[in-house]
């Protein structure tokens, strides 16, 4: 039987400007306790300035082994890469 | 979308190039059953040692001598139950509750390292728990940051972050006593005299006496061998304790030119066996209590539950 809450995934913005990175997680019962288990488990020397917790068991992820071709579609589109266009010599600033 | 089906052999080769390249295991990638269990019981391991470490320590809470200390020895207290914390949210990633874990280690099915299970008995013993306990454990997680398995090495980059202030913490408290009255120093030194050589102990069994390294090695888990570790620790902490005018407990300690090391006697084994197999002066007392405070605190959680229930 488990009675240690629910698992809440922490993602941290660490300052104004930057995406939330994960950071791991908690164990909480609802969403105000996994707020204050975040805050006090993950930034206890102000290493955040906005924290965000979602639910784990709400994260859709992609199964990395057992499917290369699910990232397939990027690898034969070389032309969305910049690399790809010959530019006339002495074009500045392209 | 089509899935091709890989077969174990295919999986496996993926897996040990991986670890060759130094490319990091994520929880949802395929792996050796061997190399989930081993991890399953070193992270367990590491995180029931950051949990039950915190009782030596929270013994000197109530009677630190100054109230600076006591913020210091309860904020480094506070750390290592975060510690406990980022390791039981690694260990889970490997498919396995943290009630599973904590039962585990309430049923002596797993263990955590001896060192907590010696008393700290004079304020002193907080310095040398600080400089030396959480010197060695600096000395293996800076290793472990490079270790293979991808929630593993995130947590002990996050621990090493911290550590420092815990070992720092330590030392100041021993050097202060060495420059105190002759009794501060004698408390000092007496402390020192009765962690070093379970200090020591902490980086496990010799190399060669100890099989499951192979493995852990192998797999990239292990990125240096107990031997190697435990010399880099006392190479580095000699010097800090001749600074502070201390002696450390060991005739045999001497500077080997050719070697570019200290050499030092040998490790009491059996003392070390026999704390590891539950007979330390404190194991008893070390579960009891966790025990107790876990099913003091069951009605808190139930309640909690109940209320998280209600407001969904
Ligand atoms: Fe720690
Ligand atoms: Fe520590």
């Amino acid at each position: 039987m488990d009675t240690q809450g629910e698992i809440w995934e922490v993602f941290i913005q660490s300052k104004p400007g930057l995406a939330h990175k994960h950071v791991g997680n908690v164990h909480a019962m609802g969403k105000e306790m996994a707020l204050q288990n975040a805050r006090d488990l993950y930034t206890r020397r102000k290493e955040g300035t906005c924290i965000w917790v979602v639910k784990h068991q709400d994260i859709v992820s992609s199964v990395p082994d057992d499917d290369g071709s699910f990232f397939e579609p990027s690898n034969d589109k070389i032309y969305r890469a910049a690399t790809y266009y010959e530019i006339p010599e002495g074009a500045k600033h392209i | 979308m089509i899935r091709e089906v890989k077969t174990e052999e295919e999986l496996l080769e993926i897996f040990n190039a991986k670890i060759s390249d130094g490319i990091k295991i994520e929880p949802k990638d395929w792996m050796p059953e061997d190399y989930r269990k081993h991890l399953q019981r070193q992270m367990s391991q590491h995180a029931h040692s950051e949990i039950i470490g915190m009782q030596p320590e929270g013994n000197w809470i109530l009677r630190a001598p100054t109230l600076r200390a006591k913020v210091i020895l309860l904020a480094k207290v506070q750390d290592e139950a975060g510690h406990g914390l980022y390791l039981y949210s690694a260990s889970e990633t490997l498919g396995k509750s943290r009630d599973e874990y904590i039962h585990e280690l309430q049923t002596g099915k797993a263990k955590y390292s001896s060192i907590f299970n010696y008393p700290t008995l004079s304020w002193a013993d907080i310095g040398a728990v600080g400089w030396l306990v959480d010197g060695a454990a600096i000395v293996n997680q800076v290793s472990l940051q490079r270790t293979s398995y991808g929630p593993y090495s995130r947590a002990m980059v996050r621990i090493c972050k911290e550590e420092s202030f815990h070992q720092r913490q330590g030392y100041e408290i021993m050097a202060r006593l060495a420059q105190g009255t002759p009794e501060q120093k004698e408390m000092a030194q007496d402390a020192l005299n009765r962690f070093w050589w379970p200090s020591l102990m902490m980086f496990g069994p010799h190399d060669a006496d100890s099989p499951r390294s192979g493995n852990a090695m192998k797999w990239k888990i292990k990125l240096e061998s107990n031997d190697e570790l435990r010399q880099s620790f006392i190479d580095k902490t000699v010097q800090q304790a001749e600074v502070i005018g201390l002696t450390i407990p060991d005739p045999d300690l001497k500077w080997n030119e050719e070697r570019g090391h200290y050499d030092f006697g040998e490790i009491n084994w059996d003392e070390f066996w026999n704390v590891v197999k539950g007979n330390g002066p404190c194991n008893k007392q070390r579960i009891d209590h966790h025990t107790k405070a876990h099913e003091e605190g069951a009605w808190v959680r139930e309640a909690a539950n109940a209320y998280a229930k209600k407001n969904n």
